[in-house]
Formats: structure tokens, sequence, C-alpha cells
């Protein structure tokens, strides 16, 4: 011990002293910040606080999927806006997803016509600005559509027009209960059906036949029990009163638009993934399979798919994020999303912008930090599976 | 005793059979393999049918390239009408910029590109003064010419600014801003001090966790509020501070995975020489690292090229802004307008995006090539 | 992420959260959850602000002068009360109130500057001392007066709420318009009045509200909605933008009260009375008949009030703290009232509106300036 090191040189106290100075550069900025907020608001005597949220909003809102008034506070049309997001966003991911993977397969696909044709669509559309391919389909092909009084009709009963898609609606009479009893049941015995096969394959190698049928239980003992007990079920077809259609579901445009753009617009991405998952698999795993002589599709669907979504799935989620965070292009053209509705009508209505956005931001940061919690979980999942 | 049959010579040279051989061969190989490949190949020359020919014939055979105004693409049965985007070609370009300052946009142009092309072309050439000049002067030099007010310039509002130079201008800007960014994001995400680490990982996680147009909105309607009495921003400047700041947290997570690709002894033996830590990153991991990350930071600038048609939510025109606004043109309002724009404006943007996409496969191909040795 | 770190950026995430939840308190205007707040009249009004640490501000009119220029926010581009040409000069009947804020502080209303602001962000503009005046379209309400912080000087335009629809559906009122699809601006007061005027008459309607104006012209032309509703005057501005506009009808009712005006920041009253008073200088010097070409003849009158206007008696200007020729410069640069409701939106623009409401008092009108003396 000649001479005990300058303290500068001693890289735990110089690391705290940076950590400090980081800390009080950050901590001033931030106060700076929220400083100049507070006088600003105070100055220009704006009203601030959440005490808004209770208040009547006073305006109507085009698509709404739990009940909703004029009436209604501000909050209910937040949490309107809040399930008009979820819901094109849950739907897009599932048209996405299926979208995606075909795309992806099909691109790496023998069949040259179908590889070239995916390639081409995946090429242009992953290069072309979503919020173009959402005025595209609202705008250009909303103008293409005809009015209400000339609508397409499909056997006069569902219709198609520049206000949206209308189908007839199946309205259960009676007991709708037994129908999900039924379901339930159908699903139940689905999983044990399919798990027992399962099982028996693995121990004895015999295949049960008929038990890739199973899941069709679910749909097969609804329509048994409705046959049975004879429900009525009466079909309520739209039909054109004054403006538009009457009765009936029907979907608005600014809906139809953004799912087919958003869903569209990822499914690209989707299969990019999908086919660079495919392609990490190693060959010697497919040339193994065919030598043991399983089946191409089996192949396919045995040895490379599993594999290959373990590389396929944590881009695929941060892809199911993205598709949830652009659905907020919905304020484009309209759609009712979180973002059009609260920090939108909402902001301006009330004037009080920290608090509608920090809201919003709020909403949107714990969907991805929730969506990482999972993944996180996912990722552990997958690595004890490997050995 | 038989004779054993011996050939002697050469029997003629057939050709293999028609099957074997060309336009047949390839055919069955690739569109007629199996039933399915047979089904598949038929049902997609049957979608091509239904819609390349309707395509064609709107784009080119129907459509309408030369007329005064809306009347000519007001026919029945018009196609595309590109007689518009022909008479607001220099509105698109550089939206109301008065058009007797247009050279100066060009030249700014020019300027970027002149620094820009010597980087992207791989050879042994000294970059670095093409990086100093573009890291420096260029910004400056752009700045005074696009705005103007300097050397008896005339001033140029940037309201008066739009058309595909504010998406240029975004873009550029979002991407020179977004790269030095996210390299000390990154650098601080790994970093040893707690503090530091969990700063980074919140300002990361955060941007990337809200949508971006909630982040221009605060950026345009909040970020005035931030500031003290009296100060301001422009618009189009506070624009550029959010799409910066976004783009830099997704820049800050493709670096994180190239330093995650360098190999803990790359680490170990910069520190063993007795580099300090700035040393170490700047000569021996960044450079790695930035190296096989760079088709992922095109791909992000891909991604923010798209991302600059949001502003135009808050009100600036980027390209797709000023397309859309000329739309309500009365003069030259016809059926096709409204598709014609939009469909140019895709193809602009495509051209762009794809030429990046290009390029990073391309960058990809010679990496994976270097790591091949 | 980092496993090990997710816990810190949730608690951190969550601070900030409690963060924004709690400056309210510290701001000292919060809405406590009480029931006091719920029990109030349903106007978003804050609670009894408490003593405000006093905040050192600077007069606008100083800050003004300093900078040698009036700063406006104006529209994106409604023809009639603010719209720019295609060299970007702006012009139209709000513009005109900018530029007579100019003329009296500078004497020169060339002076003067324009923000294009989204409805969105118009209030946040000026809150922030981005803009000084907010010569927008706005209508003057008392949410807006008092709990957004601004200060409504005048009316420069008495309008009201209608509604257009395509002449074809041949509906003749809106009362006939039960189920109808409604496009409007969202955001706006109009978007409220709909839900109060169809709620109250028992009419169902869809309300599909877009963020730009040009998106909702855009929607009603591509069928989209079966009615157009804002402003009147809004109408009468947006229909020029419509490819046919003969093809489009204006109902007679009107819905609503909708008085256009300027606005200030609260709590400045010298700037207000500038602005009330230039405003007002305009529709006195219409009523006195004083116009741009007579102006320099006028005076030598002996009418009192007219030399009073014109700065030739009497101190009114340094009163308000401008030139005492303030109202003299603002009539020979802009011109009185009616010349600028002439020349913007009048019989003979395209616009073609009567004065109806916004002719002189003494003509059956409501605009009425206080006497300048």
């Amino acid at each position: 011990m000649s001479s005990s090191p300058q303290p500068w040189n001693n890289p735990k106290l110089r690391a705290f002293a940076i950590q400090l100075a980081v800390l009080f550069v950050v901590g001033s900025f931030v106060w700076i910040v929220v400083d100049n907020t507070i006088t600003n608001l105070q100055r220009q005597n704006i009203a601030s606080g959440f005490g808004f949220l209770e208040n009547p909003a006073g305006f109507g809102i085009a698509l709404t999927l739990v009940e909703y008034t004029e009436q209604s506070s501000y909050g209910r049309a937040l949490l309107i806006g809040f399930l008009n997001t979820l819901l094109v966003a849950v739907i897009g991911i599932f048209i996405a997803t299926i979208l995606g993977f075909t795309l992806g397969i099909a691109r790496l696909s023998s069949n040259w016509l179908v590889a070239k044709i995916a390639t081409v669509y995946i090429e242009v559309v992953r290069n072309v600005p979503l919020l173009l391919q959402l005025f595209f389909w609202y705008f250009a092909v909303l103008r293409a559509l005809p009015l209400p009084r000339e609508s397409l009709s499909l056997l006069e009963v569902a219709f198609l027009n520049n206000r949206g898609i209308y189908v007839p609606a199946l309205l259960l009479e009676g007991n709708g209960l037994v129908l999900g009893l039924a379901a339930i049941v159908g699903a139940i015995s689905a999983w044990l059906i399919t798990r027992n096969a399962k099982r028996k394959r693995l121990e004895t190698g015999e295949i049960v036949k008929g038990a890739a049928f199973a899941p069709l239980l679910v749909f097969v003992l609804p329509v048994l029990a409705f046959l049975i007990f004879g429900m009525g079920l009466k079909a309520e077809v739209p039909s054109l009163k004054g403006f538009g259609f009457k009765g009936g579901w029907s979907l608005i445009p600014e809906f139809v638009s953004l799912l087919l753009a958003l869903s569209f617009y990822t499914a690209a991405f989707i299969a990019e993934n999908v086919r660079s998952g495919i392609l990490a698999v190693s060959k010697g795993q497919t040339e193994a399979a065919r030598a043991l002589g399983l089946k191409p599709t089996s192949v396919l669907r045995l040895v490379i798919i599993p594999q290959a979504l373990r590389v396929i799935i944590p881009p695929l989620t941060s892809q199911y994020l993205n598709l949830t965070k652009n659905s907020s292009l919905a304020v484009a053209i309209a759609y009712p999303d979180l973002v059009s509705v609260f920090s939108g009508t909402v902001l301006n209505q009330t004037g009080q912008a920290v608090e509608v956005i920090a809201i919003t931001m709020t909403i949107y940061l714990s969907l991805s930090l929730f969506t990482s919690l999972i993944m996180n979980w996912y990722n552990r999942h997958m690595a004890l599976v490997e050995r | 005793m038989s004779e054993t049959f011996v050939r002697i010579k050469h029997a003629p040279e057939r050709m293999p059979p028609n099957a074997q051989i060309g336009m047949v061969r390839w055919m069955r190989e690739n569109l007629f393999s199996s039933w399915f490949n047979a089904v598949l190949t038929i049902l997609s020359t049957v979608l091509l049918f239904l819609t390349l020919p309707p395509l064609l014939d709107w784009a080119v055979f129907s459509a309408v390239f030369s007329g005064e105004d809306g009347a000519a693409c007001r026919v029945d049965s018009a196609g595309a009408c590109w007689a518009f985007v022909e008479a607001k070609f220099g509105q698109f370009l550089f939206g109301r910029y008065p058009a007797e300052e247009r050279w100066r946009v060009l030249l700014t142009l020019f300027l970027g590109v002149a620094g820009l092309a010597p980087l992207l072309i791989p050879s042994e050439f000294p970059k670095k003064w093409f990086v100093a000049y573009l890291l420096v002067p260029f910004p400056l030099l752009a700045f005074v010419f696009l705005s103007g007010g300097l050397f008896g310039l005339a001033t140029v509002e940037t309201s008066d600014w739009g058309g595909l130079m504010v998406t240029l201008v975004v873009a550029v800007t979002g991407i020179a801003a977004s790269l030095p960014l996210g390299v000390l994001l990154a650098l601080g995400r790994q970093s040893d001090m707690p503090v530091v680490r969990i700063l980074c990982v919140v300002f990361i996680e955060f941007w990337r966790g809200v949508p971006l147009i909630t982040v221009l909105f605060m950026s345009s309607v909040m970020l005035p509020l931030f500031l003290p009495e009296g100060m301001s921003f422009d618009k189009l400047l506070r624009a550029l501070i959010g799409v910066a700041l976004f783009s830099s947290a997704y820049m800050a997570e493709v670096v994180r995975g190239g330093l995650a690709a360098v190999p803990a002894g790359q680490y170990e033996a910069a520190k063993a020489l007795g580099l300090t830590y700035w040393q170490s990153m700047g000569r021996i991991v960044l450079p790695q690292a930035l190296k096989t990350v760079i088709p992922g930071i095109v791909n992000n600038f891909i991604g923010l090229f798209k991302d600059t048609t949001l502003v135009l939510i808050i009100g600036l025109f980027d390209l797709l802004g000023i397309v859309q606004s000329n739309f309500t043109d009365p003069t030259w309002s016809s059926p096709q307008t409204a598709t014609t724009g939009y469909v140019f404006a895709a193809f602009v943007f495509w051209i762009f995006c794809f030429g990046m996409s290009r390029y990073s496969v391309y960058m990809e191909r010679r990496l994976d090539a270097g790591e091949q040795r | 992420m980092n496993n090990r770190l997710l816990p810190a950026v949730l608690a951190l995430v969550v601070g900030l959260v409690a963060g924004f939840l709690l400056y309210p308190m510290f701001a000292g205007s919060g809405d406590e959850p009480a029931p006091a707040v719920a029990a109030s009249d349903g106007v978003d009004t804050p609670a009894e602000p408490a003593p405000l640490p006093v905040v050192e501000s600077r007069s606008t009119l100083d800050l003004v002068r300093e900078r040698g220029y009036v700063r406006c926010g104006v529209s994106q581009g409604l023809p009639g009360f603010s719209n720019p040409n295609d060299s970007g000069d702006w012009s139209g009947i709000d513009v005109d109130v900018c530029q007579a804020v100019a003329a009296a502080v500078f004497g020169d209303a060339d002076k003067s500057r324009y923000t294009p602001l989204s409805a969105k962000e118009r209030f946040t503009a000026l809150q922030s001392g981005e803009i000084d005046v907010l010569t927008r379209n706005t209508t003057w309400s008392l949410t807006r007066d008092t709990a957004l912080g601004l200060d409504f000087v005048g009316v420069n335009y008495y309008d009201g709420q209608g509604f257009m629809v395509r002449r074809e559906l041949g509906v003749k009122s809106v009362m006939e318009l039960d189920g109808a699809v409604v496009c409007t601006n969202t955001g706006t007061t109009t978007e409220l009045n709909v839900a109060d005027f169809f709620r109250s008459n028992g009419l169902a309607y869809s309300i599909v509200a877009f963020e730009k104006s040009d998106e909702v012209v855009a929607a009603y032309d591509a069928g989209r909605c079966d009615a157009f509703t804002t402003d009147a005057s809004g109408l009468y501005s947006e229909r020029l933008k419509l490819a046919d506009f003969n093809d489009h009808v204006v109902l007679p009712e009107i819905i609503s009260k909708e008085p256009l005006g300027p606005a200030v920041r609260q709590g400045d009253d010298q700037w207000a009375d500038i602005v009330r008073w230039s405003l007002f200088a305009m529709v006195e010097a219409e009523e006195l008949g004083v116009t741009s070409k007579n102006a320099d003849d006028m005076r030598t009158t002996q009418n009192p009030a007219i030399r009073r206007l014109l700065g030739v008696e009497g101190a009114f200007g340094q009163n308000l703290g401008i030139p005492n020729d303030w109202a003299y410069k603002i009539i020979t640069q802009v011109g009185n009232y009616g010349e600028s409701f002439e020349r913007g939106v009048g019989e003979n623009t395209p616009l073609g509106i009567p004065r109806g409401l916004n002719a002189l008092w003494k003509d059956g009108g409501l605009q009425y300036s206080p006497p300048v003396r």
C-alpha cells in the first residue's frame, strides 16, 4: 500500500458522483418543466385536475359498445374510446395473423407464381405509409361505393353502401343459456378428446382416427341443442328507411377501413417475420424429417412450424403492439377510438390538455408494459422447454 | 457362343423429352409440381386476370394525362387523373414555398446528397470528413438556405413549407438526431450505474409504449405549456422534437441488439488494454456493434420515413398532407382526383422506402459475406 | 425488457402518473373530488383559485412592440375569414381584425404574422403566448371565457349553426333529418349543439366528427353523411370547395348562437382593451360614415365624434397606450367594418353572405360600438 489512489480514480466514487450529477440534471429538468407548467396554468387561470371526468360530455359517438348517451360523463366517453380501440385491435390482430402466416408461407412456396404474388404484395404494402393506406381505403373506396338508395345488395338481405355494411341480425328468441352451455360442454369435450388422443399417440404411436375433428364439437353441440330445443331464431333483415338502413347488424365504414388498413399493413410485416422464422430452422431438420418419411405437409406442421414459432413469436408480439398503437391513426378518419374521442373531442371541449394527454399516454403505456410482462413470462416458459 | 453386341458408334443424340426441358419443365417444376400447387397456380392466375387488366386500364389506357382543369377527368369511364398531379407537381414538392426561392431547396438537397452519397458506397475511402461535414456545416447551411433571413436571402416562414420538402426535412432531422441519441440511450441502458440505467429504460420504454400520434399531439398542444412564459417554438420544430425523441427510443433498441452481439471478450480485452470507457466504446465496441445492426438501423429509418406522414394530423403539410389538401380545390374535383393523388403519394413513398430496404438487403449480404470468411 | 428492471420501470411509471395526479394540488386550483364540484352547474369551472403567488409577467403590448409585429392565430384556410392565397398572403375578415390591431399598435397593418391553427391547437397556442390574438372564427362561450384562460373582447361576426344537404335529397327543413348521418368538426361547439338539438327534438342521428375541416368536406362530398353542419358562414365558405356547389342547399334553420370574435389571454387588460377598441373603431367608423377613401378628408370635419375617432381631438390613443391616430391608421389601411365585411364575405364575393345580423344596429343588425370619448 504505497499511496492511496486519488478519489477521482476510485471507480465506485466516480460512478456515485456521475449518478448524482445525472440525477441532479434530470431532476432539475423535470422540476423546471413541472414548475413552468404549473405557473403557466395558474397564470392563465386554466382549469386543472381530474374533476372534469365526472362532467357530462354532451356529444354523440358513432360507435358505442356499452351504453352511452350525450348525458354520460367524460369518463364514460373515455371508456367508450378505449373499448373501440380494443375492438379494432383485437379483430385486426386476428385477421393480420391469419393473413400474415398465409403470406409468409406463400412467399416461400415452391409455386413460383404464388411466391411472386406474395412478394409483390409484401414489398408494396410494407413500403407505403399506413396513414396513406388508411386514407385510400376510406376516401377512395368510400367514394366508389354507392349511396344508400342505390346500395349493392346480396339477395336483398345484405347491403353494401357508403354508410357501411349491413347484414341480417340473428336474434335468438328463448333460452340462449342452453346454447352457451352446449358450446362450453363442446369445448371441454373437444379438449379432453384431443388430449387423450395425443397421450395415446405418444405412448403407443397409434393415431386415434377422427380425433382431429374434435374441435368441431364446439359448433356441433350448440347446433344440436338448437335443433332439439327448437328455439326460435329470428333474422332481422336491414331495410331502407329514411336516410339509411335500419335494423340488422351493421359495420360503419370507418371501422371497416381502419380494420382493413391495419390488418393488411401488419400482415405484410408478420409475413416477413414468419418467413425469417421458417428460414431460421436449419435445413437439416427438414431433411431429417423427410428421411423419417414424413409427408411435406407434416414436415411443415410437426417439425418446422413449432421450431420457427420460437423465433417468430417475439417479433410477432411487437407487431401486435404496433397494430394496437397504430390504431390511434383512427383519428384521421373519424373512427371513435381512444385518441379520437378522448384526446380529440374531450380535449377540445375541456381544454385540459395536460390531464387528457397524460391519461391517454398512461393507457397506451400500460397496454404495452402489460404485453412486455406477458412476453417475459412467455420467453421464460420457452427457455425451460429448451434442452 | 453368341455374339456379344458391342456398340461401336454413338447412338444419335436425341433431345430430352419435351416435359424435361424449357418452358414445359419449368412450369412443371414451379407451377404444377403437385395437385395442390396446380390449384394454387390456377387460382393465382384467375386473381391476376381479375386485378391486372382493370388496374392497367385505370393507370394507363383510360388515364387522363393532360388537361387544363378537372373537366378532362370528369368524363365517364376516365381512369387516373394524372393531369391533376402534373398541374400540382410544384406544390407537391415544395408546398407554398415561394416559387422564386425554390432553388434554395434544390441546392440544400444537392448539398445533402453530395455529403451522404460517399458514405453509402462501401469503399476504403476516408469517410470521417464527410461525416464531419454532415454533422456540423450541413445542418447550418440547410437551415440558412431553407428559412433564409441571412445573407440577403428572403425569410420563408415554416408555415409556408410543404410537400415532399417537409417530409424530407422531418425524416432527415429525425434520422440525424435519433442515431446519436439512440446510441447514448443504448449505452446508458447497458450501464453499470443503476440510476443511469433506470432512467434510460424508463425513457426508452415510455416512448416505445405510446403511439406517435399522441406524442405529436403532446408536442403541438402541451409543449408550449412546459416552456417559460413568452418562449415558444416553431410548429415544425415542435413536431421535429417529438419525432426525434420517439425514433431515438426505437433506435436505442436496435443498437442494444448490436451491443449484445459483440462478444464479451471484446469488452474485456478493451478493458485489459487500459482503455477508458469512452475509448473502449468508441474504438472497439461500437464500430463492431453498429456494423452488425446497419440493416436494423435502415429499417428504422424506413419506419421513420413512413411515420412522417403523421405530422399532417397536427396540421403540417407534408407530401400526403398537401396532396390531400388539394383534393378540395374545386377546379380539379373529379371522381378520380382523390384516388390518383393517393396513388401518386404512395408511389413516391414507395420509391424511397423500397430503395432504402434494397440498400439494407445489400448491406446485409455484404456484412454476411464478411462474417463468413 | 430486462426482467429485474421491470419492477423499477413500473414503479417509476406509477410515480409519474401519481405526479400528474397530484400536481393540481400543488397548483393550488385543483378540483377536490368533493361534492362541491359535482353539485356545480356542470360547466367545467375551476374551484375558487387559492391566493396565487404573484407571477412576474410582462405586458403583451411591450412584448409585441419589442418583437416588431403582432402574431395572430388564424384558421387553416376558411375562405372569407382567414385564407391564404397561392402566394401565402392571408385575407378575410378575421385577418382584418389582426391587421387592425397591427395598424393601431405600429401604424402599419403589415406588421402582422399569421399562425394557422387547428381547432385543437388554438387555445393552447394563445395560452402559451405563441400568438397574441386569436382571430380564428371562434365562438364566444362561458367555458372558454373562464376555464380556458381566455378573454373574448368582442364579436366580429354574429353567426349561428346551420346545415347543408344534397339538393337531391329533397330535404327542406332540419326537422326532416331524423335518422341522418351528420358530419362535423371535432372539438367545436357545433358538435355539442348537434347533440343538444337532435336530442331535444327527439330526432335520431349519428355523428361523424373529423379533425380537419378539409376531411369533413371530403367525407360529405363522398356521401358518407347526409348533412354537413357547422357555422352558417362556414357552410357558405366550405361549399365553395365542393365540385358543383349548386347541388347543395343550406337549410333555413339556425340552431344555435355562434358569436365569433377575437380572444386574448386572460389577465392583460391593456392588451384586451387595444384589441377590443381596434374592433370597435372599425364599427364606429362605419357608423360615422368614415371609410378608407374619405378618412383623410374627414380629419378636417367639424363632427366631434369623427374628430375624436380620428385622433384629431382628445388623447384616446394615449389612454390605450398606443398613438393617438390609431383609429385613423386602422381605417386608412384596413377600412371600416362594412368595407372589411364586403371585401371578405359580402354579396359580391363568392360567399355572397348578406349583412343580416352583422348590419349596424341602426340598420337592424347587432354590430354596435360604444362611443369613443
